[in-house]
């Protein structure tokens, strides 16, 4: 095969991977998008094995090993479980990245053009540190190790000489060609990758697996400039651009810049202000399953606030089987979902539609809002600081600023609780004590059973 | 002729315009699939890997392209089976059945 039409199959590669993406703008055709991608990959492959000089033994165990552990996870993955999914595929990805810039080092000895070692080094660098990081989010969110922000004093002051050093050997190894130099490189970008996602809480996850995702593409890029191949270089600014993306968004929807999530250990000790002081004169009203039944069935419109309390209670399926129930009865059921409401961007829609509730019923922020002043009960459920309205009202408050759900607009809400605690920000929730406003205390699930079976008896 | 590395700069900025263009059109009902669909995308660097195993490279590379093949086959592999899995369970609306269910 000639260079010229190796170089062409790698851009008709590349360009499914956009048709692919591009496709994602609509459930309706996001399936078939996500098939075209991978076909994308499959010639990308093949073309890369047709007369080239490659040990067919080293591919075909290598592909054999990946194929059957990327399936299992893949197969076996509860959803509630994709985020650290996502973050260990991140962390694969930077492997990749670091190791192939590795072979070729070792291959050529550091002997090459002067471009191509930087490109080397890059790549390296990227790849591990996104190796490291993703892996440390990974213990995070599966619980392996605790999700408190890991902190020291002077921790930005090292990170920034560790980092510095690093410059430095890649200038060494640049100029002198170094094969220690190389090593020492790619051992910082380790252990920085470890000491940047450290001091992150566990609450900051989803941002940090947004900017792992675009690190991975960043690094499969530069895999691309040491291999000198176009399909890497545009696949891997694809999904750079992607993460970067939500990376913006997430940070967006929490009211706080990027540099504030990684370098603040938001969630540590400090969190103070306003806490249990405002409770004391205002009473919450309870009320019961029976006369929640009762306002459900008779409304025109119900509006869902689903949490990631929802979730850890496992009560999706029961909940699909309220608003079904409610739907048949010809009430309008409509779920409003905010951003970080899950653990990753896009995490509840994901439940949610593993429940099976259909995706024209999920609404997003600039959706759900305009609704809820003409819904008639709106249903909280494990959701606490994104129906806050102190983050619309009261300069004062911690999280003033961040966007939400305009739930006090509607005419009645039902907040299902365990209790009046406030959430991991430690921030009162003045729509508790709001006239209009009850609370059902219990766990989410049996809730939301007994409002089931309440509802039968309307 | 233009240094490879130009070229690849001036792909690298084009195509993240485009990536720019393309993703800010995903709706937010479908970001969780869109990071683990693009996540398989980047598990385009199994062809660096593919050639690393190649060139007559001694034990140390063979090994470390080994690794390479491994690592980039999860990716690929897991990306985009998961996300088909994921996809798969965003169910068309079906209005007239809802109401008779």
């Amino acid at each position: 095969m000639s260079v010229d039409v190796r170089a062409l199959l790698y851009l008709v590669a590349a360009a499914a991977f956009i048709v692919g993406l591009k496709r994602l703008s609509s459930p309706r055709t996001a399936r078939s998008g996500n098939l075209i991608g991978a076909a994308g990959m499959l010639l990308a492959v093949v073309v890369t094995l047709i007369d080239n000089d490659v040990s067919w033994a080293v591919i075909a165990g290598g592909i054999a090993v990946g194929a059957v552990l990327g399936a299992v996870l893949a197969i076996r993955v509860k959803m509630t479980e994709m985020p650290q999914l996502v973050a260990a595929f991140n962390g694969f990805g930077g492997a990749a990245s670091a190791l192939v810039a590795a072979a070729v080092f070792v291959t050529t000895g550091g002997d090459m053009a002067g471009d191509t070692i930087l490109t080397v080094i890059l790549s390296v660098l990227i790849g591990a540190l996104t190796f490291t990081g993703s892996f440390v989010a990974f213990a995070k969110l599966q619980g392996i190790m605790s999700g408190a922000p890991i902190t020291y004093p002077g921790q930005q002051i090292v990170n920034g000489l560790i980092g510095a050093a690093a410059v430095a050997l890649a200038v060494w190894v640049q100029i002198a060609q170094a094969d220690l130099g190389f090593w020492l490189v790619a051992a910082i970008a380790l252990v920085l990758g470890v000491l940047l996602v450290i001091p992150i809480g566990g609450a900051d996850m989803p941002v940090v697996i947004a900017l792992l995702n675009s690190f991975s593409g960043l690094a499969a890029a530069s895999t691309g400039f040491v291999i000198n191949n176009s399909a890497l270089i545009i696949s891997g600014a694809l999904v750079g651009a992607s993460g970067l993306i939500l990376t913006s968004l997430m940070c967006e929807a929490m009211n706080r810049s990027i540099w504030n999530v990684l370098f603040s250990a938001f969630g540590s000790a400090d969190s103070s202000g306003g806490a249990g002081a405002a409770a004391g004169d205002k009473t919450a009203r309870s009320t019961t399953p029976d006369d929640v039944a009762i306002a459900l069935a008779y409304a025109q419109q119900v509006v869902v606030v689903p949490g990631y309390g929802l979730a850890v209670a496992q009560a999706q399926h029961a909940l699909r089987e309220l608003t079904k129930d409610l739907e048949r009865r010809g009430v309008k059921v409509a779920f409003g979902i905010h951003p970080v409401a899950g653990r990753m961007p896009g995490h509840m829609n994901v439940l949610l539609a593993e429940a099976d509730v259909p995706y024209d019923q999920l609404l997003d922020l600039d959706q759900a809002n305009p609704l809820l002043s003409r819904t008639d009960v709106v249903l909280v459920v494990g959701a606490n600081d994104v129906v806050n309205p102190s983050a619309r009202d009261d300069a004062s408050s911690p999280i003033y600023g961040m966007p939400i759900l305009d739930v006090d607009l509607a005419r009645t809400v039902v907040v299902i609780k365990r209790s009046l605690s406030p959430g991991f920000a430690g921030i009162d929730n003045p729509l508790f004590y709001r006239d209009g406003t009850v609370m059902l205390f219990a766990d989410a699930k049996k809730a939301i059973t007994d409002l089931v079976k309440a509802i039968e008896t309307v | 002729m233009l240094d490879p590395v130009v070229i690849g700069v001036i792909v690298f900025v084009l195509a993240s315009f485009v990536g720019f263009e393309v993703i800010t059109k995903v709706p937010p009902t479908l970001h969780t699939p869109l990071m683990s669909g693009s996540n398989a995308i980047s598990g385009i660097t199994i062809v660096g890997a593919l050639l690393a195993t190649g060139a007559g490279s001694g034990t140390l590379a063979s090994v470390l392209a080994f690794a390479a093949v491994v690592t980039a086959t999860i990716n690929v592999v897991g990306g985009f089976m998961v996300t088909d899995r994921m996809l798969g369970m965003f169910r068309r609306p079906k209005p007239a059945e809802e109401d008779r269910a």
